[in-house]
């Protein structure tokens, strides 16, 4: 344990530059793409403006005009971008304007409930590998719990919780941990059946305990399961929160600065609290996946 | 003293095809400090009677008695070590972790974990590897490391099954040879199961020849070899006529099919 150095990858900046270039090429792209269609579907307004005030408009006007309209139909990237910013960096972090402390908002609610969405898939799979009767029982509820539509079952758990005098943080996450726990659970079950018949012949063989089997050799078996689990439960929580903002009339959240935005046909503020939404998404997956590189290299299972 | 006692042993397997024989009146006594070999073509119940033995199978017909017990009170007691043909080491526990993997299911202290891990360390020759990861071991160094993990609780028996099978010839040689120095040293009884003739022939001292369909003992051949043995003795005419015998009581039980 001491002495065994581990090696790192070769040259990760240089490789990262390898990776970036169409990654840069595929963005560039999308950029592209979306600035023609934010000219070809704000130019009837433009058009429209300029028939009334019989003005007679030349292309690069138009182009123009269609860039930087307050409420266009669909906003440029730049408006966008300037909108985000001005929501991140341009404002107190306590104003309600802040896309920061909306973002920590729906974000808290979002760790919340992928604890309590992790803790639940876990458990139920715990109790799945072990228990026959669980085995044959919870996996259709489970399957069943995910095909209901979330925006139905959303503002029922939002009404009951307030009719209980409870709102805010909690019923957004137990939202949010109603998406998270079955990929977790899912993932687990098979995590925990890994280990191969062998491996529980040996077990069996040294007269080991059911607790020692399961804390000795199916829980670190199954940790690889486990990441990938997790990556796909913070996404799926972090959307669950954002549901969760929009029924209640929230005045909170990445959510209900959605709301508000359509609400007022801020589209620059929708799309820029979509984009919040998203980087947080994949701030949060990306920290999943060093947190698994750095269990997995410690542990010898890094593929 | 007689260590592992089988008297008309059948096990039969119920599948979706019907019943499957794997066993069919197999008795067989074994001998404290026997090294005794199972040999026979796939489906011929070695591995099948030799997890019956270490009650990781139960038999249908019979009785079975391991170390005068049943054999499920018989692994309750950790009477027996198992080697499987694949090393079966946790890639995450260094080579020292695995061996101490067993000693720490059985509730044996720090300081009796580290002693005996270092002594089983040095009786398969890898003193000074036991800090490594499994994955920076060679294939054999590793299947050595699993000889060790049974070994380290002082189990009286030890039960191989294919143990060699998936490494290459040179490599078999000198783990063959080691083998049969640790069985020197230790005075285990072991139970080997095989399909290389030379390999069966050089290490054991009974050598049982069994044949398939239903799985049976065709064979029990006591080995008059000295139980000192250099890999040279694999070219004398005792070695030689002894592997002859094997050979003929593998065909007798192949019959026409």
């Amino acid at each position: 344990m001491t002495e065994s150095a581990i090696p790192l990858g070769p040259g990760v900046l240089g490789r990262g530059f390898g990776r970036a270039l169409p990654i840069l090429t595929v963005l560039l792209a999308i950029v592209v793409i979306w600035y023609l269609a934010a000219v070809w579907m704000n130019a009837p307004w433009v058009r429209d403006q300029a028939a009334r005030a019989d003005a007679v408009l030349t292309a690069s006007d138009l182009i123009r005009q269609t860039l930087t309209l307050e409420r266009p139909v669909l906003p440029a990237p730049h408006q966008v971008a300037a909108g985000l910013w001005d929501g991140i960096a341009g404002q107190s972090i306590t104003s309600k304007r802040s896309l920061v402390w909306h973002g920590w908002v729906t974000l808290s609610a979002t760790l919340a409930g992928f604890a309590i969405g992790t803790v639940a898939g876990i458990g139920l799979a715990v109790g799945i590998v072990h228990n026959r009767a669980m085995d044959q029982s919870v996996m259709p509820w489970a399957v069943a719990s995910q095909t209901v539509p979330i925006l139905a079952i959303a503002p029922m758990v939002i009404v009951v919780f307030a009719s209980m005098g409870v709102t805010g943080l909690l019923p957004k996450a137990i939202i949010a941990a109603w998406l998270s726990f079955f990929p977790v659970l899912v993932g687990m079950v098979k995590g925990f059946r890994t280990p191969d018949a062998m491996q529980l012949d040996l077990m069996h063989s040294w007269n080991a305990s059911r607790a020692q089997q399961f804390w000795r050799l199916r829980l670190p078996s199954s940790l690889p399961y486990l990441f990938a689990s997790l990556k796909v439960a913070i996404a799926a929580a972090l959307v669950g929160t954002i549901v969760g903002e929009l029924p209640a009339g929230a005045t909170a959240g990445l959510g209900a600065r959605l709301l508000s935005g359509s609400y007022y046909g801020q589209t620059v503020q929708i799309w820029s609290a979509l984009f919040a939404a998203a980087i947080l998404a994949a701030v949060l997956v990306m920290l999943i996946g060093a947190l698994e590189r750095l269990t997995l290299r410690r542990m010898g299972l890094a593929r | 003293m007689t260590v592992i006692q089988a008297r008309d042993v059948s096990l039969t397997f119920q599948t979706a095809d019907g019943p499957v024989h794997a066993l069919k009146d197999v008795s067989l006594t074994i001998e404290r400090g026997d090294f005794v070999s199972f040999i026979g073509p796939s489906g011929c119940g070695k591995t099948t009677f030799l997890r019956a033995i270490a009650a990781l199978e139960t038999p249908t017909a019979g009785t079975l008695e391991v170390a005068g017990m049943a054999p499920d009170q018989a692994r309750r007691q950790r009477a027996y070590g198992y080697v499987f043909q694949a090393p079966g080491l946790y890639p995450w526990r260094t080579i020292a972790g695995n061996i101490s993997l067993p000693l720490e299911i059985m509730g044996f202290s720090r300081a009796d974990r580290a002693q005996r891990t270092q002594r089983v360390l040095d009786l398969v020759d890898l003193a000074g590897f036991g800090a490594k990861y499994p994955w920076q071991l060679s294939g054999g160094m590793q299947q050595r490391a699993s000889i060790a993990r049974a070994l380290a609780f002082d189990a009286d028996i030890l039960l191989m099954d294919e143990p060699f099978g998936a490494l290459d010839e040179i490599v078999r040689d000198r783990l063959n040879e080691a083998l049969l120095d640790l069985w020197k040293k230790t005075g285990k009884t072991i139970g080997f199961v095989t399909h290389s003739i030379p390999e069966a022939v050089y290490l054991s001292t009974k050598i049982v020849v069994m044949s398939p369909r239903p799985g049976r003992i065709t064979r029990i051949i006591d080995s008059p070899l000295p139980r000192d043995r250099p890999l040279e003795i694999r070219d004398t005419p005792e070695f030689i006529a002894l592997a002859q015998q094997v050979r003929e009581g593998l065909r007798e039980g192949h019959g026409y099919d």
